[in-house]
């Protein structure tokens, strides 16, 4: 079940926020960010170049800025770039590395954060996520309630 | 419908549409054309303006979001052109064209405030969002230098 949930979260459009390094990605090619930009101390940039020196609440459609509230990158820890279905199933179940949050925490997030639910609405033509926020939802809840196993080594959706 | 915000120190009420650039509130409103127009999307860094004290490029900035906040202009960095930034600037010989330099310093002076003595790194990294056309990017390291004490 997880290795579907997993075809959302290694999407570009929620995988480009999760970097195994400190510069977001962007577009489906997962570039480097442009303008260039650091992850800084707190997740969203440094003085003069932060998260929401630019983006803002919502879309921008006419210059084309992607937003969404609390714009910001994923903690280091949390990186999903790169990294396989079981890691990242294991990352998620692991409130070390998963923001301190319980599995119910965890659906809740997944079902209704704002900045999530940008995956969904990108704005400005580019992919959105597969599915629907509600149904990703629907898939991580069910996984909880099944046990929240993880793939194997290897597995691929 | 009625924004109230806080520009270089003087409360203002205005009439405008919320989704109304913030650029384009302090150009055309206010006649506040300091602050230039470059790309429009955020990639140039010219509309660099300070909310709350904060960074950002007022081409992409709907102005609702300044509702109730204080919003700092080149106009507002110093009544005279005294910022310290300013007379580095005009010391070193910074501009060239000088479309780009008001973005220039107001980031260079956000990056002050939070780190008085920048890196080399943390110059970069936080004056990266500016493209100068000219390329005087060795002058405004220099005069970011010359401020903070580290310079030459």
């Amino acid at each position: 079940m997880f290795l579907e949930a997993s075809k959302v979260l290694r999407h570009p459009r929620c995988a480009n926020c999760h970097p195994d390094g400190d510069v977001p990605l962007q577009a489906m090619e997962a570039v480097p960010h442009e303008p260039p930009v650091t992850r800084g101390p707190a997740d969203r940039g440094v003085v003069g170049m932060e998260c929401t020196s630019c983006h803002q609440d919502r879309n921008l459609e006419n210059a084309r800025v992607p937003g969404a509230p609390n714009w910001h990158l994923a903690p280091r820890e949390m990186a999903w770039v790169g990294k396989s279905p079981r890691f990242i199933c294991e990352q998620m179940k692991d409130p070390r590395r998963n923001g301190g949050k319980s599995l119910a925490q965890i659906v809740h997030h997944n079902a209704h954060d704002e900045l999530v639910a940008w995956g969904w609405l990108p704005g400005h033509g580019r992919e959105p996520a597969p599915g629907t926020q509600a149904q990703f939802g629907e898939l991580v809840a069910a996984w909880v309630e099944t046990g929240a196993e993880c793939p194997d080594e290897g597995a691929q959706p | 419908m009625s924004i109230s915000l806080r520009i270089n120190g003087e409360e203002r009420l205005l009439d405008v549409d919320p989704e109304m650039p913030l650029l384009w509130v302090l150009r055309d409103v206010l006649g506040l054309t300091g602050t230039k127009y470059g790309c429009g999307a955020a990639l140039c860094g010219a509309c660099t303006v300070h909310l709350e004290g904060q960074v950002v490029r007022s081409c992409v900035t709907p102005v609702r979001r300044a509702q109730g906040k204080s919003v700092t202009t080149i106009e507002g960095l110093s009544p005279d052109g005294s910022h310290p930034l300013q007379r580095a600037w005009v010391e070193q010989g910074v501009p060239q064209c000088g479309f780009c330099q008001a973005g220039q310093l107001m980031t260079a002076a956000a990056l002050l405030k939070e780190h008085p003595v920048p890196t080399d790194a943390q110059i970069d990294q936080s004056m990266a969002g500016n493209l100068c056309r000219c390329g005087t990017y060795c002058r405004i390291r220099d005069a970011i230098k010359k401020v903070s004490g580290g310079g030459r």
